[in-house]
C-alpha cells in the first residue's frame, strides 16, 4: 500500500472487500435468530382472526395448565401505547379492547420449548364481537363509523393534507395545456430474507437487553422504556446484523416489547423469531396510493402549475403514516423546474397490516405517476422524453417550489450516460413491434432533515478509541441491515487516519456502548453517520499528528497520514508507524478517545408540514430499460436496464453498485409482479378480509431467471454536504425502474398501463380495451383541509 | 436448547436415536420426531450458519448438501438423516482459509446482507461440483432457487464464474467496477 500524498487516504473509492464479508461467507455472522441463551423460553403470540372486532374475553386457562407453559400475557400486561411517531402512539404491544386486522396480536405464551408454546397458543380463545370490515380507502372514506382509531381527521381519516405553492388553478388556467391522469401504485412489502426475531433477557449486572432484527435501535429503545416503565438507562437494546431490512424492521414491534415484558416476568431469557407469514403481517410496506395527477406547460414544455392528489391505504396503524402521508408529495419537485406546486395527501385506516416504509418511502407511488404523466405529455406535444427531461431537469444551488434546498445534483449528466449507454436516439422506436425502450429519472434524500422525535442533538454520533497497539474502534449506534454501514464507518475513519478499512474495528447497533445514531432509514447513514465518523476521526488525526510533530521536529501541517505511518510529507522516509504515534499521543495527553457527531443544517421550509423532504442533499437517478412485450400473452420480459445514478462520490464502487443493482431488482419486482395483496374469506368462513398468500410462493419476487442485464453508471460530483462527496445510494435508484417499465411498454405495443404492478392479465386488457389504457378511472371525494398556502421562493418569503 | 425432563420412549414425542455425518464428522444424536434437518443443525448442533427464510422450501436459504445433492434442509425430517452425509457453509472450508467460492463471494460483492449467501454458496458448490465450468445461464438457472433480496443476482454470478476460475487453476477475476462519469473536478474534503 503507497502511503500516497499523505493528505487523504487510500481507503475512498477503491473496490475493497467489505469489512463483515467474511463472517457472512462462512456463517458465522450471528442475526438475531442465531442467538440462544442458556435456560431461554420460548414465546409465541395469538393472532387475531377477525379483521375488525371488540374483543370480549380472553380465556387462557386451558394454554395456562399445559406442561411447560411458563406464561401468558394478554392487553391488560400492555395498557401503555406505543408507535414510532410521537402523532401516532396507536398501537399496544397486545392488543386493548379491539383488534383491527387479521394478524393482530391478542395474547402470548411463554414456554420452555417452541412446540409446547405454539401447541399452547392454539389452546388460548378469544371471544370477539365483530365489527364492520373496512377494506379499502373509498370504504374508509365512505364509512366513518365504525372508526378503527378514535383519533385522527375525522371518520377513518387518519391523516389529510394540503399544501399550496402558489395559485396552481390559475397556472392551469393560464396552460397551453393540462394534462389529467389516474395511476395506482399497488402495496408491496420488504420481503427481507430474515424473518423477525427477538431475543431478551436480564443480563447478570440486571440490565434488560432486548437483541433484535431492528434498523431503529433507539427508536426501540424509547418505545420499550415507554411501554415497561423502565428508565431508558435500565435497557440495552442490541441490532445484530439484519438479514435486509428495506424499511421492514423500522417500527418498534409488539413481538419486541412482548418478549422484553416475558422476560422481566420469568427472568429468564425469552425469544421469538416470527415465521414468514407473521414477517407478512407485520409489514410496513408500501402504501398502496390512488393518485390524481394535473400538469399544466406552457407552449415549450414548462411545467406552469403541478398538482397531486394522494390517496393512501394506511391499513390498522399509523406506523410512519403521516410521514409517508407527506412524502407521497414532498420529492414532486426536486427533478424538473415546476413554477407552482398544489399537494394534496389522505392517508385512511383499513382492517390490513399497516403500511410504512418501504425502500423510497412513499415516493415510488407518486414518481411512477409524475413519470409516465411527463412520457404522456412528451407523446402529445411531440417532445423526445429524454430531452425534454434534460432541459427541464432542476439546476444545482436552487430552491424548489416547496422550499427544498437542491445543492449538488447530476441528473442532467445522468440521463445523458444512460441516454448514451443505450443507443436512446437511435433506437428508440426503431427494435420492432413488442420491442421498447422507456425512460424515467427520479431523486431521493440523503437522509430527512429532521428526526422522528422533536431535539436539539445530533443525528448521529461516532466515537473513536485508539489503543496502545494501533488498534481503531469506532462505536455509532448505526445498524448494519445489509447495505454496509458498517463498512462505510470503518472506510471514513481509515480514510482520515491513513489505515485500510479492515484496521477498524466497528461496534455498532448498541444502545448501551455506542451513542445514538437514529437508525437505518430516509437513506440517512452514509451521510450523517459519514459525517460523525469524518468529525471524530479529525480529532483523532490532530493529536496524533501533534504529537508526531513533536517526535519529527516538523510542524504538525507536514504530518501526512498513510500506510499504517505519520510521515513528513517533504520527506516520506522520516515516518513513525501508527501504534507508536497512538503511544506518544497517549503520553502527550491522556487517553486517545475522540468524539464527533452530525446533526443536519436547518431546513430552508418554515411551514407546517415542511419538515418532510428537506435533506441535505438529494441524489439523482436516470434509467432506460428495454423490453420485450408479448402481445398474445401480456408477458412482458424487461431485455436490458441502464442506470446512472447521481453518487456523488462512490466510497466502495463495488458496494455501490450492489446497492444500484439492488435497487433495479427491487423495482421490477415491484412493477412486475409483487403485490401484498387481500382478499375476503368464503361465507362459511368468516368473511374475513386476509392476506392473499402470506408465502413466499404466493408472493412472488423476481428469481435469479427474471434478473435482466444491468449497465450501472456512476456519476461523480462530490457533495459538499456529503462525507469526501458521497451521497446515497440505498434507495434512489429504485425510482425510476417502474415507471421507466412502464413506458418501456407503451414504446413497445402502445397501450399505458396506469397501474402497477404491470402484469400480463393488465397488458392484455390494454390491448384488448378501445382507450390502449388500463388503470384506475375515479378518484373519490376526499375531505380535503384548508391548505397551508406558501408562495414559492420565486413568488414572496415562506 | 434442550428441553426439560425425560424423554418419553413411546407416544407422539418419543426421540429418535440416529448417526450422520456433518461436514465430514460422524455425530450421533436424539432427534425429536417434529424436527426437520435444519432444526437439527441450527437447534442441536449448534451450527447456525444454515438460515431459515420461510421453513415451506420457498426460499432456498436453508440449502445444504445431503449425500451431495441439493437439499432443503427445512423440508427434510431429521428423522430421515440417519445415516447420511450433510455438508452445510460451515463444511465449505477446512481450516482458515476461505474456500474460493467464499473469497469470491467477499470480493465481488456477492454478499450484502448475508442471509441468503449460506444457502447460495452450497448451491454454487453444487453446480460447480458438477459442471466446473457452468456458463452463466446455467448457473443463472441452477440459482434460480435461492432468493436473495439484496443484490439482484448478478454479482453472485460473477463471483461464482471467478470462483470457478480459481477451482480450474486459472487467476480469479477482478470484480467488475461500474462505469464512472468523474466529467467534474474531484474537489470535495
Amino acid at each position: 500500500m503507497t502511503p500516497g500524498d499523505g493528505r487523504t487516504g487510500s481507503a475512498v473509492g477503491r473496490p475493497l472487500r467489505r469489512i463483515d464479508a467474511r463472517g457472512k461467507v462462512t456463517g458465522e455472522t450471528l442475526f438475531a435468530d442465531d442467538l440462544s441463551l442458556p435456560g431461554m423460553l420460548h414465546l409465541k403470540l395469538v393472532r387475531a382472526s377477525l379483521p375488525h372486532a371488540r374483543i370480549l374475553g380472553v380465556e387462557t386457562a386451558a394454554a395456562r395448565g399445559m406442561e411447560g407453559v411458563r406464561a401468558i400475557l394478554t392487553g391488560a400486561d400492555f395498557l401503555v401505547p406505543f408507535g414510532i411517531l410521537p402523532v401516532s402512539q396507536d398501537e399496544h404491544a397486545l392488543c386493548v379492547g379491539k383488534v383491527r386486522f387479521v394478524g393482530d396480536p391478542v395474547a402470548a405464551v411463554v414456554a420452555d420449548d417452541e412446540l409446547s408454546a405454539e401447541e399452547a397458543a392454539a389452546l388460548v380463545e378469544v371471544r370477539y364481537e365483530p365489527l364492520a370490515t373496512i377494506a379499502s380507502p373509498e370504504e374508509a372514506l365512505s364509512t366513518p363509523e365504525p372508526r378503527i382509531h378514535d383519533y385522527g381527521d375525522g371518520g377513518n381519516v387518519h391523516k389529510a393534507v394540503a399544501l399550496d405553492f402558489g395559485d396552481v388553478p390559475a397556472a392551469l388556467a393560464g396552460a397551453d395545456r393540462v394534462f389529467e391522469d389516474l395511476f395506482f401504485y399497488q402495496g408491496n412489502t420488504h420481503l427481507a430474507m430474515e424473518q423477525h426475531a427477538t431475543l431478551a433477557y436480564v443480563d447478570p449486572d440486571g440490565l434488560l437487553t432486548i437483541a433484535s432484527s431492528t434498523q431503529t435501535p433507539h427508536y426501540l429503545h424509547r418505545a420499550a422504556a415507554r411501554v415497561l416503565g423502565l428508565p431508558p438507562a435500565r435497557i440495552r437494546v442490541l441490532a445484530p446484523p439484519q438479514g435486509g431490512g428495506f424499511g421492514g424492521k423500522t417500527d418498534p414491534f409488539n413481538h419486541e416489547i412482548v418478549a422484553a415484558r416475558a422476560a422481566l416476568l420469568t427472568g429468564r431469557p425469552v425469544k421469538i423469531a416470527l415465521t414468514r407469514e407473521e414477517v407478512f403481517l407485520c409489514h410496513r410496506g408500501r402504501h398502496p396510493v390512488l393518485m390524481r395527477m394535473r400538469t399544466g406547460i406552457d407552449r415549450s414544455g414548462r411545467i406552469l402549475g403541478h398538482s397531486v392528489e394522494t390517496l393512501l391505504d394506511g391499513g390498522a396503524y399509523g406506523s410512519y403514516g403521516v410521514a409517508s402521508t407527506f412524502y407521497t408529495g414532498a420529492l414532486e419537485t426536486v427533478t424538473y423546474r415546476m413554477d407552482r406546486y398544489r399537494f394534496r395527501g389522505c392517508r385512511t385506516f383499513t382492517n390490513k397490516p399497516p403500511c410504512g416504509p418501504k425502500r423510497g418511502h412513499g415516493t415510488p407511488q407518486p414518481r411512477f405517476g409524475l413519470e409516465v404523466q411527463i412520457d404522456k405529455i412528451c407523446e402529445q406535444i411531440g417532445r423526445d422524453p429524454a430531452e425534454w427531461r434534460i432541459e427541464n431537469a432542476t439546476q444545482p444551488d436552487t430552491l424548489t417550489a416547496n422550499w427544498l434546498e437542491i445543492r449538488t445534483t447530476g441528473l442532467v449528466r445522468c440521463l445523458e450516460a444512460v441516454v448514451a449507454a443505450s443507443g436512446w436516439r437511435e433506437r428508440r422506436g426503431k427494435l420492432g413491434r413488442g420491442r421498447g425502450l422507456g425512460i424515467a429519472s427520479s431523486a431521493y434524500m440523503c437522509g430527512a432533515g429532521l428526526p422522528i422525535y422533536f431535539n436539539d442533538m445530533p443525528h448521529s454520533g461516532v466515537q473513536l478509541l485508539l489503543d496502545r497497539g494501533g488498534g481503531v474502534t469506532a462505536f455509532c449506534g448505526s445498524t448494519e441491515v445489509g447495505q454496509g454501514s458498517d463498512n462505510v464507518l470503518a472506510l471514513l475513519v481509515a480514510e482520515v487516519l491513513g489505515l485500510l478499512p479492515s484496521d477498524v474495528k466497528v461496534v455498532t447497533g448498541d444502545t448501551s456502548l455506542a451513542p445514538v445514531d437514529l437508525g437505518s432509514y430516509s437513506s440517512r447513514v452514509t451521510l450523517m453517520m459519514g459525517n460523525a465518523a469524518v468529525d471524530a476521526a479529525s480529532r483523532a488525526r490532530e493529536r496524533l499528528a501533534a504529537a508526531a510533530a513533536t517526535r519529527l521536529e516538523i510542524p504538525a501541517e507536514r504530518v501526512g497520514f498513510g500506510g499504517g505511518k505519520l510521515f513528513d510529507v517533504s520527506d516520506p522516509s522520516r515516518s513513525i508507524v501508527f501504534a507508536q504515534a497512538v503511544q506518544l499521543a497517549e503520553a502527550a495527553g491522556g487517553t486517545v478517545g475522540t468524539t464527533g457527531s452530525y446533526r443536519p443544517p436547518t431546513p430552508k421550509a418554515r411551514f407546517k408540514g415542511g419538515g418532510v423532504g428537506p435533506s441535505p442533499a438529494y441524489s439523482y437517478s436516470a434509467a432506460v430499460v428495454e423490453v420485450a412485450v408479448d402481445e398474445a400473452t401480456g408477458v412482458v420480459r424487461v431485455v436490458k436496464v441502464w442506470i446512472a445514478h447521481d453518487i456523488g462520490r462512490a466510497l466502495n464502487p463495488v458496494a455501490v453498485r450492489g446497492q444500484v443493482e439492488g435497487s433495479v431488482y427491487m423495482g421490477l419486482g415491484e412493477v412486475l409482479m409483487e403485490e401484498q395483496a387481500f382478499c375476503r374469506l368464503p361465507p362459511r368462513l368468516s368473511s374475513a378480509l386476509v392476506h392473499r398468500g402470506p408465502s413466499m410462493l404466493d408472493y412472488k419476487s423476481p428469481t435469479s431467471l427474471d434478473m435482466p442485464a444491468v449497465e450501472t453508471i456512476l456519476v461523480e460530483n462530490p457533495e459538499p454536504n456529503g462525507p469526501f462527496g458521497a451521497k446515497e445510494v440505498g434507495q434512489g435508484p429504485l425510482l425510476p425502474i417502474p415507471p421507466a417499465v412502464a413506458n418501456a411498454v407503451h414504446d413497445a405495443v402502445g397501450v399505458r398501463v396506469d397501474e402497477s404492478p404491470v402484469t400480463p392479465e393488465k397488458v392484455l386488457a390494454a390491448l384488448r380495451d378501445p382507450s390502449r389504457r388500463f388503470g384506475p378511472t375515479t378518484f373519490p371525494e376526499v375531505p380535503w383541509p384548508e391548505p397551508v398556502r406558501v408562495a414559492p421562493p420565486w413568488e414572496g418569503k415562506p | 436448547m434442550s428441553p426439560a425432563g425425560p424423554v418419553p420412549e413411546h407416544g407422539p414425542r418419543a426421540r429418535s436415536r440416529i448417526s450422520l455425518i456433518v461436514n465430514t464428522q460422524p455425530r450421533e444424536l436424539l432427534v425429536d420426531p417434529w424436527k426437520t434437518l435444519l432444526e437439527l443443525l441450527r437447534e442441536d448442533l449448534g451450527l447456525t450458519g444454515t438460515k431459515h427464510g420461510c421453513e415451506l422450501g420457498e426460499c432456498g436459504a436453508c440449502a445444504v448438501l445431503l449425500d451431495g445433492d441439493l437439499a432443503l434442509s427445512c423440508l427434510v425430517p431429521a428423522v430421515e438423516c440417519d445415516g447420511r452425509h450433510v455438508t452445510t457453509v460451515e463444511g465449505l472450508r477446512d481450516g482458515p482459509e476461505l474456500h474460493p467460492l467464499q473469497a469470491a463471494f467477499a470480493d465481488h460483492g456477492a454478499t450484502q446482507c448475508g442471509y441468503c449467501t449460506p444457502g447460495m454458496l452450497v448451491a454454487a458448490r453444487w453446480v460447480l461440483d458438477r459442471n466446473p465450468s457452468a456458463t452463466r445461464e446455467e448457473i443463472a438457472e441452477a440459482l434460480s432457487g435461492q432468493l436473495c433480496r439484496c443484490t439482484g443476482y448478478l454479482q453472485i454470478y460473477e463471483a461464482v464464474e471467478s470462483a470457478a476460475r480459481v477451482l480450474r487453476g486459472e487467476p480469479p477475476s477482478p470484480p467488475r467496477l461500474p462505469a464512472a462519469d468523474r466529467s467534474v473536478p474531484d474537489d470535495a474534503r
